[in-house]
Parts: C-alpha cells; sequence; structure tokens
C-alpha cells in the first residue's frame, strides 16, 4: 500500500492514520490554492533564513567599517551599507531572527489567551462573561499601536518588553472570536449530549469547544502577523522596541530616514523585507481561511 | 408498587425557560422495561420534559424521579450511570472533528472505565456498524450511521433508562425502519426501559406499549399503545390528532 492510499484510506485502522489523513487531505487543499503556497514559501524562506543567518549573511550584522559608510547597492554590499559602515544584507538577514521571534512569541501568549478568555466567556455566560468581556472591551477600545507604545514605554524600552506589549494588546481580538464561535456551538447537540455523559466542564471546553474555535484562530492569528511585524516594527522606529545595535527591521528605517533623499537605500531595503514578510503571511492566511473554514468542511 | 418497578416518575412537574412556563403539572411513571412515548405537536413541550428528566432544563419544579433517585437541576455523573439520551439530529449530536472511536471512547475516559479498545469494538458490533468505521469522522458516514455512533455512545455506560427525542425524524423513511428495529432489539436485549418523544403515531405503536399525549404544555390524556388500533380515545384533542394520522 503506498503512502497516499494509507493517507487517504477511507477506514482508517487507527487514531494517528485518521489524524495523518485529516492533515494531509488540509496540506492538499492548501497547494491548491498558488497564493497560499506562495505565503508558505516566504514564510519557509522566513524561518530558513533565520536559522541559517550566520551561514547566509556575508557580513557580520554588527560589525562597523566607517570607511566604507553609506555606499550603494553593489556586487559586494547587496543593499549597500548603513552609516556605520555596516552591510545592510547582512542586517536584513540576522533581523529576520528578531522578525520571527517577535510573531512566534506574540502568537504563543496572546493566541492561547484569548482562545480561552473568549471560550471560558462564551460557555459560562452570566457575570463571567459580562466581566470578562467588560476587561476585553477595554482593551479593544484603545488603539493597538498606542496601548502598546505606552506598555513598551512604561516596561521599557526593549525586545521583550516589546514583545509583552504587543501580546497585550492582541489578545483581545481573540478573545472576541473565541467567544462568538463559543456562543454557536455551546447549544449544540453534541455538547449536551458530552454534559449528559457527566463530563466536567473543563474538559468540556478544552476537548470540545476549543478544537472547533481553533481553525478560525489559526486563521485570525496568520492574518494579524501581518500587524505585528507593523507594530514591532512601529515600536523599533520610535526606540520603544529592539534597541541597537540589533538589526530590528523597523529600527533600521528608523536609522535610515535621516538620509532618505540622498541615501535611500538605507530605509528601503527593511522596508522591502517588512513588506515581502507581511505579504507571506496575509495570502498564508487567506489561504488557510479557505482550507479551515467549518463551513467547508466535509465538502473534500 | 416497589422502587425499582418504576423507572421513571414525574409528578406534578412544571419547566420553564427564562421564567416562561412552558410545561404545567405533568405526572406519569414508566415502569422498569417499559416502553413509553411522549407524543404530540412541535411546541407541545415533550422535549421538554426529556430534558428536564436529563437535567438540561433546570428550572423545573415538582418531583422527578429515575430509577428510585431525585431528579438533579444539572447533569449528573452518576445519573448519567443510569440514564442516557440520543438526539434528534444524527448531524447536530457527534462533535465534527472526533472520529466515531473518540466520541465512543469518551463516556469510558470520563467513568475510569478500562478495557477501551474492546468496549468500542463491542459497541460497534451492537449497533451494527463494521469496525472499519471505527476511525472516521462523522462528515464520512450517512445520517443513519451517524445516528446509530450516537445509539452507541448513549450504550457505552451500560444505562438501564433511554430518553430518545425523536430518534428517527431526522432520518430518510428506509433508514426509519432500520434505526427502529435497531432500538426494538437493543431493548429486547438488554431489557431497557425507553422514554420517548415523537410526534409519529406509527412510530409509537411499533415500539412502545403506553402513550402519553400532550397539548400546549399539558398531558391531556395516557392511554396504552393499542389503542392506536382501535381508536379508543378519551380526550377530544387525541381523537383529532388519531384521526389527522390517518385512524379512523
Amino acid at each position: 500500500m503506498t503512502v497516499q492510499a494509507w493517507l487517504l484510506d477511507d477506514s482508517p485502522k487507527s487514531r494517528g492514520q485518521a489524524a495523518a489523513g485529516r492533515a494531509y487531505r488540509v496540506t492538499l487543499d492548501l497547494l491548491r490554492n498558488p497564493l497560499a503556497v506562495v505565503g508558505a514559501l516566504i514564510i519557509i524562506g522566513l524561518i530558513l533564513t533565520a536559522i541559517f543567518a550566520p551561514w547566509i549573511a556575508p557580513e557580520s550584522p554588527v560589525g562597523q567599517d566607517l570607511s566604507n559608510r553609506l555606499l550603494p547597492p553593489s556586487a559586494e554590499h547587496w543593499m549597500g551599507t548603513d552609516e556605520l559602515g555596516r552591510d545592510i544584507f547582512s542586517r536584513v538577514v540576522y533581523g529576520a531572527r528578531i522578525t520571527l521571534l517577535i510573531v512566534g512569541l506574540v502568537a504563543v501568549i496572546s493566541a492561547p489567551l484569548g482562545l480561552l478568555i473568549g471560550a471560558v466567556s462564551g460557555y459560562f455566560g452570566g457575570w463571567t462573561d459580562r466581566v470578562l468581556m467588560g476587561i476585553t472591551d477595554v482593551f479593544l477600545s484603545m488603539p493597538k499601536l498606542i496601548l502598546a507604545l505606552a506598555f513598551a514605554a512604561a516596561l521599557g524600552p526593549g525586545i521583550e518588553n516589546a514583545i509583552i506589549a504587543i501580546a497585550i494588546t492582541t489578545w483581545p481580538a481573540y478573545a472576541r472570536i473565541a467567544r462568538a464561535e463559543t456562543l454557536t456551538i455551546r447549544n449544540s447537540e453534541f455538547v449536551a449530549a458530552t454534559r449528559l455523559l457527566g463530563a466536567s466542564h473543563s474538559r468540556l471546553i478544552a476537548r470540545h469547544i476549543l478544537p472547533l474555535c481553533t481553525s478560525s484562530m489559526i486563521i485570525r492569528v496568520t492574518l494579524d502577523m501581518a500587524g505585528i511585524i507593523l507594530t514591532a516594527a512601529g515600536l523599533g522606529f520610535l526606540g520603544l522596541g529592539a534597541q541597537p545595535p540589533l538589526p530590528e527591521w523597523g529600527a533600521m528605517i528608523s536609522r535610515g530616514r535621516s538620509f532618505i533623499l540622498d541615501q535611500w537605500w538605507v530605509a528601503t531595503m527593511p522596508g522591502f523585507a517588512i513588506i515581502i514578510v507581511s505579504l507571506g503571511f496575509c495570502f498564508l492566511g487567506d489561504g488557510l481561511r479557505d482550507v479551515l473554514d467549518p463551513k467547508s468542511e466535509g465538502k473534500s | 408498587m416497589g422502587r425499582h418497578m418504576t423507572a421513571i416518575s414525574l409528578s406534578h412537574v412544571d419547566i420553564a425557560y427564562d421564567g416562561q412556563r412552558v410545561v404545567h403539572d405533568v405526572s406519569f411513571e414508566v415502569a422498569a422495561g417499559e416502553s413509553f412515548a411522549l407524543v404530540g405537536e412541535s411546541g407541545s413541550g415533550k422535549s421538554t420534559v426529556l430534558k428536564a428528566i436529563a437535567g438540561l432544563a433546570p428550572e423545573w419544579t415538582g418531583q422527578i424521579e429515575v430509577l428510585g433517585q431525585p431528579g438533579s437541576h444539572r447533569p449528573d455523573r452518576t445519573l448519567a450511570r443510569h440514564c442516557q439520551m440520543v438526539f434528534q439530529d444524527p448531524y447536530g449530536s457527534l462533535h465534527p472533528r472526533k472520529t466515531v472511536d473518540a466520541v465512543l471512547s469518551e463516556p469510558l475516559t470520563i467513568h475510569r472505565i478500562g478495557g477501551q479498545d474492546a468496549r468500542v469494538e463491542q459497541a460497534l458490533a451492537d449497533v451494527g456498524l463494521d469496525r472499519r468505521f471505527r476511525f472516521r469522522y462523522p462528515h464520512q458516514l450517512s445520517g443513519g450511521q451517524r445516528q446509530r455512533v450516537a445509539i452507541a455512545r448513549a450504550l457505552m455506560l451500560e444505562p438501564q433508562v433511554m430518553l430518545l427525542d425523536e430518534p428517527t425524524s431526522a432520518l430518510d423513511v428506509s433508514v426509519q425502519a432500520e434505526i427502529l428495529n435497531l432500538l426494538k432489539r437493543l431493548r429486547r436485549e438488554r431489557g431497557l426501559t425507553y422514554l420517548m418523544v415523537t410526534h409519529n403515531l406509527p412510530v409509537v405503536s411499533f415500539l412502545c406499549e403506553r402513550m402519553a399525549v400532550m397539548n400546549k404544555g399539558r398531558i391531556v390524556e395516557i392511554a396504552p399503545a393499542t389503542a392506536l388500533h382501535d381508536g379508543a380515545f378519551r380526550d377530544p384533542y387525541t381523537q383529532k390528532l388519531y384521526a389527522a394520522s390517518g385512524g379512523d
């Protein structure tokens, strides 16, 4: 039996095979969407760049060479050099690590937090709902970047604090989505049937409700990644994110601002990196929405 | 009548949703091993009675007893071992992301019952499902197969009492007959007590011994199922319902 036949078997023989078959089908659907493939390739590129940065980058991201300041792009310096003579291409490559760290940590902190708060709020309703959603609304009512700015300023500038600040501003949107999804699931018959079996509330939320919220959450988080990168870059630009000499893309743009008319490449190159990675996450998110949308579930 | 002779007993039960009373002063008893039907038009409150017994409609007053245990206002772990429910819509009563195996193992996990593998296989066989269905997802099953899984799930904890909420009304006619035969066989083999809600009178005469007719939240008549053959109903509403279903 070939691997493909094993994965697409209509009557799997084990739990593992059933799960693997489902993952395979989702992947197949995703591969049918060209934009999603482009997005996935960009993200994979970002991850590989981050992992292999020391081998890809021709020079150190922090090594200064004041005799080679502000050189235009050339065969030797693909993206030129900045005001301290550092190779911009090397800095952009190392910057992938920081970007990935930021989006990864923000997603890991804010998505589960929002998911849990939303699910608990929607499931129990009543006072729990009012209190939790009240808190969520307070956070939602403030502009994201301003709130992140305030937190970053209060916690002190730095990459870790920028991550915490962004995570604090992103979870309320996820809590809202999770609550809305939970409200539609809460009264369904399979939840009633499981309650009748004697299942506890925590079991119902963790095993029955959260799995149904995760696909819309994955979509939303992927689509939000672009916004997270931009917020991080914005914080970096304002000097509240990554501190010099860390090669964070937003901070790099900020440094290049003073030379933007005469040495355009200093600000533009990291700008391109931000645009491409943001686009990649948007494409992938759109593709995932088509594949994981619960309403299209079971059509394949 | 001894404690164990009565499987379900309701006396003067009122049920409300959000303060709005929908069922008024319902009393009836179902003997152990009996199959009892609640009949009525949609909106007559028959499903609500079932939900109150199961603990899913918490706002009730009066007395509910299941196998001698007083009824609870929320689903209850001990009640779960004795009394289970099968829902109307097999498309809504199975979690869309769980395999048949996961659905059937869950009650065993909740109640810490061992030997899950063998029990799940046995449960599939008992409801007439081939073992190759075990790791399928609900969207890979037909409506009748889903309802078999839902029945198997209800039977996993080996309850004595089954609450059936229109278990066949969402299915094709040919599949309805299969599910009814399955329910009849399971009851005979395990000595189950059925309390079934339906608006379908032929189903009552096939599966049940007695029936209570409900109208606007009240029981208007309790009659033996044989009345469906001879039309021996006293209440004018029941006579109308009987005539509408083709009896004369």
